[in-house]
């Protein structure tokens, strides 16, 4: 092989670059990556971002409040009940308001049942990145069940909106804890279906065992949260040291692994799964009467003041900053997204392994690219 | 540790930074010239320990820009943020914090992108999101004709 190679003057020896993206089908998105390769072996990855920059930000300085909440659907469009719920935790801390326990409730159920989707959408894919196509179509099969269940209740499938500053912008469907609980039962049985497909196929634990090792002061330094933080030991559940809505009544267990590689990455969101059910299971048949939303004014105006809300979205922290000068819109928000932080571990991890795994690695970092660029 | 006695162990480092209880965080303002020492020590510093950047976000008061540090100590669970301004619109310079915490590479980028705020020792200050001929979106003197519409 080496022979041939001197002859034809290919392979090992010869550096290169070559564009990965943005169109390519493993960057889930528009991420441009220009990898600098030796052979087969990464040298340098360098993310260009920004193809969907559409100036959130700046657009939050102009509208209400009520109106950004629209908007935070469209960063981690996977995410969104959770992001939606982040502004809305940020505006009642903000005018002090109490919120009835149904509300808080409701909003955590939803939230669980948006990690949960989340995570099968990840696993479908994932699954279908390293070549098992049959992932995708389980993995969408139950998501699909996880998306009635919103329709039903939100009227909407994937940007729901349904969180408002006081509360919810309406009651929850007459079904919707018959519907969770037929779900919560079918999902029981197909999870471990997951695992026979996937956790413990052979050719799947080789691509992902030992690769791409993200050690826990990297992890720390370069701000990874959610699964990539808690894969490699760093305890950085948002629900857990910082709970909000009815996080602080659940029984709970914060995933952690220690080794840090692609492989735990990805078991830390299998187990995940597993322990959102449990959190739905706790509070579905406990949903206090009560009101639905607390009635607000008709425009919303924060008290002069700077306010920071984080919650854990189904990719890690998600941080609201709103400085407000006492007008009806904001005088500047910053959202701290989770993959922002976490695409910045890239580099890093994948240098010294080969371009195959580079999507491996990509893959289990579960990059949502709207987040990014907002 | 509570606020007070975060906020008397910081004074400790510099008896002149300002200190203040927000309805928060504690919050430190700090001159740029001194934000990268204090950045140091509150990192460094056995009891403080403040391990984790978690927001670092570009601001523009109008007539100064600034930069706002949210930290955390992954040890202790205690935050605190750090604020520094500088009166310099046409060339604003603020030291780097990348050599500190790792996770500022991409966040400086992001602020000099929109801000147009420079930091010193950056290893790779390039614009992130935008073209180079593009102004500085975030600061509140930007002016864009045709895709800002504003209803009166």
């Amino acid at each position: 092989m080496e022979e041939l190679a001197k002859k034809t003057g290919t392979g090992e020896q010869e550096e290169y670059t070559i564009n990965m993206g943005p169109q390519h089908p493993s960057t889930h998105g528009v991420l441009r990556l220009v990898v600098s390769l030796k052979g087969e072996i990464v040298k340098n990855v360098e993310p260009h971002i920004g193809y969907v920059h559409r100036g959130i930000e700046k657009m939050c300085e102009s509208i209400t409040y009520p109106q950004i909440i629209h908007l935070t659907d469209r960063m981690d469009y996977l995410s969104a009940h959770i992001n939606n719920e982040a502004v809305c935790l940020n505006v009642e801390k903000a005018l002090e308001i109490d919120i009835p326990d149904r509300v808080k409730v409701i909003r955590t159920i939803m939230a669980e049942l948006t990690r949960i989707q989340s995570h099968q959408l990840y696993w479908a894919t994932f699954g279908m990145d390293l070549g098992g196509l049959t992932c995708f179509f389980y993995g969408l099969r139950d998501r699909e069940k996880v998306m009635d269940i919103f329709e039903e209740t939100c009227g909407g499938r994937m940007l729901v909106s349904y969180n408002c500053p006081g509360g919810l912008m309406y009651d929850i469907h007459p079904n919707f804890q018959k519907r969770v609980k037929e779900f919560l039962k079918y999902f029981r049985k197909t999870l471990p279906e997951y695992d026979q497909l996937l956790t413990g196929n052979v050719i799947f634990r080789e691509r992902t065992k030992g690769i791409g090792r993200l050690s826990l002061n990297d992890a720390i330094s370069y701000g990874t949260t959610g699964p990539v933080g808690r894969a490699s030991g760093f305890s950085c559940d948002v629900r857990k040291y910082e709970p909000y809505s009815a996080y602080d009544r659940v029984n709970f267990n914060e995933v952690l692994f220690y080794d840090g590689d692609t492989f735990h990455r990805y078991l830390v969101r299998m187990e995940e799964m597993r322990e959102s059910m449990n959190i739905i299971d706790q509070l579905i048949d406990n949903i206090p009467e009560g009101e639905y939303a607390v009635k607000m004014k008709p425009v919303i105006k924060l008290p002069e003041g700077e306010y920071y809300q984080r919650v854990e979205t189904a990719r890690g922290e998600l941080g609201v900053y709103i400085i407000s000068d006492g007008n009806k819109n904001p005088y500047r928000v910053k959202f701290r997204s989770p993959n922002f932080a976490n695409l910045s571990v890239l580099n890093i991890i994948s240098k010294g392994f080969k371009i195959a795994d580079l999507v491996a690695i990509g893959g289990s970092l579960d990059l949502i690219i709207p987040d990014i660029d907002r | 540790m509570d606020n007070t006695g975060l906020s008397e162990l910081i004074r400790l480092f510099d008896e002149e930074i300002e200190i203040k209880e927000g309805k928060q965080f504690l919050e430190i303002s700090v001159p740029a010239s001194k934000l990268h020492r204090l950045a140091n020590q509150l990192k460094d510093n056995e009891n403080t320990c403040f391990d984790f950047l978690f927001c670092l976000s570009g601001v523009d008061y109008g007539n100064d820009l600034g930069v706002v540090y949210h930290i955390r100590s992954t040890k202790y669970n205690h935050s605190v943020v750090i604020k520094t301004r500088t009166p310099d619109r046409d060339n604003p310079m603020i030291d780097s914090v990348t050599d500190i915490w790792q996770t500022a590479e991409y966040h400086e980028r992001e602020v000099f992108d929109l801000l147009g705020i420079k930091f010193k020792n950056h290893p790779d200050l390039r614009r992130l999101f935008l073209s180079r001929s593009w102004g500085f979106p975030l600061r509140k003197d930007y002016v864009d004709n045709i895709n800002i519409v504003t209803k009166s």
